[in-house]
């Protein structure tokens, strides 16, 4: 194992005391730690939100993309060079509102990377608006009388289009988190992890006692995340009654370079030789 | 001399097959040729034409007059007899009912039918153009071998020489010597400019008329082992293409008028992130959706104020198809160089418009990254915005150079790439990213200048009015007029010597632009103070030709 310290920034910090955001720094940093990967190997995309400063405070390569735009870069970076491990960080307003067209489409690419919601059911940058995970009727400080939406069912919605690596994790439970961050790291293929991450200035309803609460372990159960059916059924568990986390669904596909055999087979596009004369024969169709 | 064809009828007649059939053989017979496209927005039915101009000295732009029409259908002779010229004639099938003297009724459909191939009946037309014009069967054969399977082939050259035979030559023309030239639309040679100039990455949503570039690269990419992505909508066509391009590799995308609305946000953090991209857009006339078929050039103002904030930016027009392929090959070059955005004018005139150039060469290409290697860094702590004098901080691809990290931020930020509050290290930031105007500056390229040494009267275009103006400039001055014109290609930074030195000289300053308020001229007061004494506008989404700027020039100037 490498030593953690190397992905310790300079950076203040500007998250607010106790902020579940901490839990998942220091989670994302024992994770490459064990994966012994290099600063240099990894680069931390991410939105804008108290999210999207994730990668102001790991020391790797780092893109900070616009809010809600995350997705795209993040493919672009993979497709054009396949040996970095793109991990990216934003939240669920950034993943699931702004961001949501491309979610969906980059599920439907499958190319290789990590998405990681930090998942406080609110707006916390902006200040206490409801996100797209926000419980129906709860009040924030732009939902006045009480959040008239209802929440979407992310995990359901990521499987549903075809998912092959859907998990959720809790801030507040640091092995946990690094285990799942480690599984889904290594899966081959779009990879989306919900880490329950509480917003301590904002979000009243969903504060670490009430995730304490209520979580349990899947490793715990018989539960298979292999079957597809099931796993829908368990992405709709959310309550008082119990929030499961760990590998809510997992299977192997192909991924986005794995198709493309000059990818798949020969070096990363940043290593492909060319030469203006190379395209010289293109031009012969125009004879 | 020279030869005006239009071939005309309802979307899904062959039109478009017939016309590139007819403009391969006359290009490989030597003649010079400059072919448009006018259709409809929609698949089957309604009124589509080609028009084909040829003849033995150069054409750059459409032209009014006609000398033979192949009507498709009997629309085709109703829209268009009145610009046939003096011996004109008409090929149409003989059961269209139309009546006209100059038509020649052809049995396109029964020979194509005899021939035992039912879609054949261009191809009949064809052999009846070509006896019309007293041109032989050469290359013939040889090109309907390359563009259908053998079969196909056989049975429309056989349906050709049948249209051949039924009708007698009419028009005697020059006939040219064989030459070296490619027949290719400006859309085809930015495509071909950037396969040249090193693409890896192509990312775009479709949408007219910008299509054909990305369905060029997706021809080509197995090929060329580069990556072309039909994304879900522009806004994550252009941030993949700043990620790739972050990453290492050239990345450019394309779209109109609406996509490019879509990518502003984006186009504002390449700004700040200074992430070398290429965005082309080929310009339809809208508001919104406009006429997706069809021609303008209203986006200048639009790209030219694009993006919040402040940033440097380049904007080219291509003015043809030859221009298109090496100004694409430039974009990518500028835009590593400077770490800036490069955007691609073109429109759906030069889309469409199909044009003989001499071939491209490719040995005057480069491929200039203006990346720092590991041995340029060497022991030195690397800092992606280092504050440098030119204000280009090196670049280097991420994951390449261990402990070298490489960190964009699309917020305010150090030289680390770290987000910053300072208002000392804003203001330097901001400095950095300016003081790249001055080196774009350097590069720019005057306009292109034709028509007596001091005009009295100077016409002042861009991009694709290129041709039709430098047409007009001749006729002009042959009639006794005094004329130049100048037209841009770079608008910004606005290249302004020529328009000093032309512009002292003239009488009067004409715009002729395909817009309803003046873009360019506005530019031009804005960055010179020189205001422009008249305008000579359309912006009924049809490009102006050479006759109609020459005409207008007389009527409302001179
Ligand atoms: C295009 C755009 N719209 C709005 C904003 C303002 N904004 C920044 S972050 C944010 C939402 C933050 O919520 P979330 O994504 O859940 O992240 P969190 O702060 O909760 O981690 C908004 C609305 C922006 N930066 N850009
Ligand atoms: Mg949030």
């Amino acid at each position: 194992m490498v030593d953690v310290k190397i992905y310790d920034s300079k950076d203040e910090i500007a998250w607010c005391p106790g902020c579940g955001n901490f839990g998942i720094l220091d989670g994302l940093k024992q994770t490459l730690a064990e994966m012994e990967l290099k600063p240099h190997e990894v680069v931390i995309v991410s939105g804008i939100g108290q999210a999207g400063k994730t990668h102001n405070y790991i020391n790797t390569n780092g893109y900070n993309g616009l809010h809600g735009r995350a997705v795209p870069p993040a493919q672009g970076i993979k497709i054009a060079n396949k040996d970095l491990k793109v991990i990216l960080h934003s939240g669920d307003g950034d993943s699931y509102a702004e961001g949501g067209n491309h979610l969906l489409h980059g599920i439907r690419r499958n190319v290789d990377l990590t998405h990681v919601v930090h998942f406080n059911q609110i707006y916390g940058l902006t200040k206490g608006q409801a996100s797209p995970t926000t419980a129906r009727g709860q009040k924030t400080n732009m939902q006045f009388d009480g959040n008239k939406t209802d929440p979407l069912q992310t995990l359901l919605f990521a499987i549903s289009v075809g998912c092959g690596f859907v998990a959720r994790t809790f801030s507040g439970d640091k092995e946990h988190l690094v285990k799942t961050l480690k599984e889904a790291i290594n899966y081959k293929g779009y990879a989306l992890v919900d880490v329950l991450q509480p917003c301590v200035a904002f979000n009243r309803v969903n504060t670490f006692k009430y995730y304490k609460d209520r979580v349990y372990t899947l490793d715990s159960t018989d539960y298979d995340p292999t079957n597809k059916v099931e796993a829908m059924k368990k992405a709709m568990e959310w309550g008082d009654d119990g929030i499961p986390i760990g590998v809510i669904y997992r299977e192997e596909k192909e991924t986005y370079i794995d198709k493309i055999s000059y990818l798949r087979e020969g070096p990363a596009l940043v290593d492909r030789m060319w030469n203006p004369e190379d395209a010289k024969k293109y031009m012969e169709d125009y004879r | 001399m020279e030869n005006n064809i239009l071939i005309g009828g309802a979307a899904g007649l062959g039109i478009d097959t017939l016309g590139i059939l007819i403009g391969k053989i006359l290009c490989r017979k030597g003649y010079f040729i400059h072919s448009t496209k006018d259709f409809m927005s929609r698949i089957r039915g309604g009124h589509n034409f080609t028009q084909i101009r040829f003849g033995v000295e150069p054409v750059c732009s459409h032209w009014p007059l006609l000398d033979c029409i192949i009507a498709l259908d009997k629309e085709t002779v109703e829209f268009h007899a009145e610009r046939l010229g003096e011996g004109g004639v008409i090929i149409c099938d003989e059961s269209v009912e139309a009546k006209d003297d100059r038509i020649i009724h052809l049995p396109m459909a029964r020979f194509a039918k005899e021939v035992g191939n039912n879609r054949a009946a261009g191809s009949v037309a064809a052999g009846a153009l070509f006896k019309i014009i007293g041109e032989s069967f050469d290359i013939v054969e040889e090109v309907f071998m390359e563009k259908f399977e053998k079969e196909t082939a056989h049975s429309n050259f056989e349906a050709f020489k049948k249209g051949y035979e039924f009708v007698e030559e009419v028009f005697k023309i020059n006939k040219p010597k064989k030459r070296e030239q490619i027949f290719i639309n400006s859309n085809d040679a930015i495509a071909l400019g950037a396969l040249a100039g090193g693409i890896g990455f192509f990312a775009s949503y479709p949408m007219a008329p910008s299509t054909s570039i990305m369905t060029k690269l997706s021809m080509k990419q197995d090929d060329a082992k580069i990556i072309v992505e039909q994304v879900e909508d522009e806004i994550s066509a252009i941030n993949m293409v700043l990620g790739a391009s972050y990453a290492g590799v050239r990345s450019m995308t394309s779209t109109s008028g609406g996509g490019y609305a879509l990518m502003v946000e984006a186009m504002s953090y390449q700004g700040i992130t200074e992430t070398p991209i290429v965005v082309v857009d080929v310009q339809r006339p809208g508001p919104a959706t406009g006429f997706p078929t069809r021609t303008e050039q209203a986006d200048l103002d639009f790209v030219l104020f694009s993006g919040h904030g402040e940033y440097p930016k380049m904007i080219i027009a291509v003015k043809n198809a030859e221009d298109a392929f090496y100004q694409t090959t430039r974009a990518f070059n500028l835009a590593d160089k400077y770490q800036v955005q490069v955007i691609i004018l073109s429109d759906q005139y030069l889309a469409d418009a199909t044009q003989t150039i001499p071939p491209y060469d490719f040995s005057r290409v480069t491929i200039e990254r203006h990346l720092m290697t590991k041995e340029e860094l060497g022991n030195e702590e690397y800092k992606r915005y280092k504050p440098v004098e030119n204000g280009i901080s090196p670049r280097i691809m991420p994951g390449k150079i261990e402990n070298a990290l490489v960190r964009v931020e699309s917020h305010e930020h150090n030289e680390y790439g770290h987000i910053t509050e300072s208002a000392e290290v804003r203001t330097s930031m901001q400095d950095k990213r300016m003081r790249k105007m001055e080196g774009l500056i350097n590069e720019i390229q005057e306009p292109d200048y034709f028509g007596v040494e001091s005009p009295e009267i100077l016409l002042i275009g861009w991009g694709s009015m290129y041709g039709p103006i430098k047409e007009a400039v001749n006729m002009l001055n042959e009639d006794g007029a005094s004329v130049g014109a100048l037209i841009f290609g770079d608008l910004y930074p606005l290249p302004t010597r020529l328009l000093k030195k032309y512009g002292e000289c003239a009488k009067k300053l004409v715009n002729v632009e395909m817009n309803s308020t003046g873009q360019l001229a506005r530019l031009i007061r804005q960055e010179t103070g020189i205001f422009l004494d008249h305008s000579i506008l359309n912006y009924n989404g049809r490009q102006m030709d050479s006759y109609t700027v020459y005409s207008r020039v007389k009527e409302e100037v001179l």
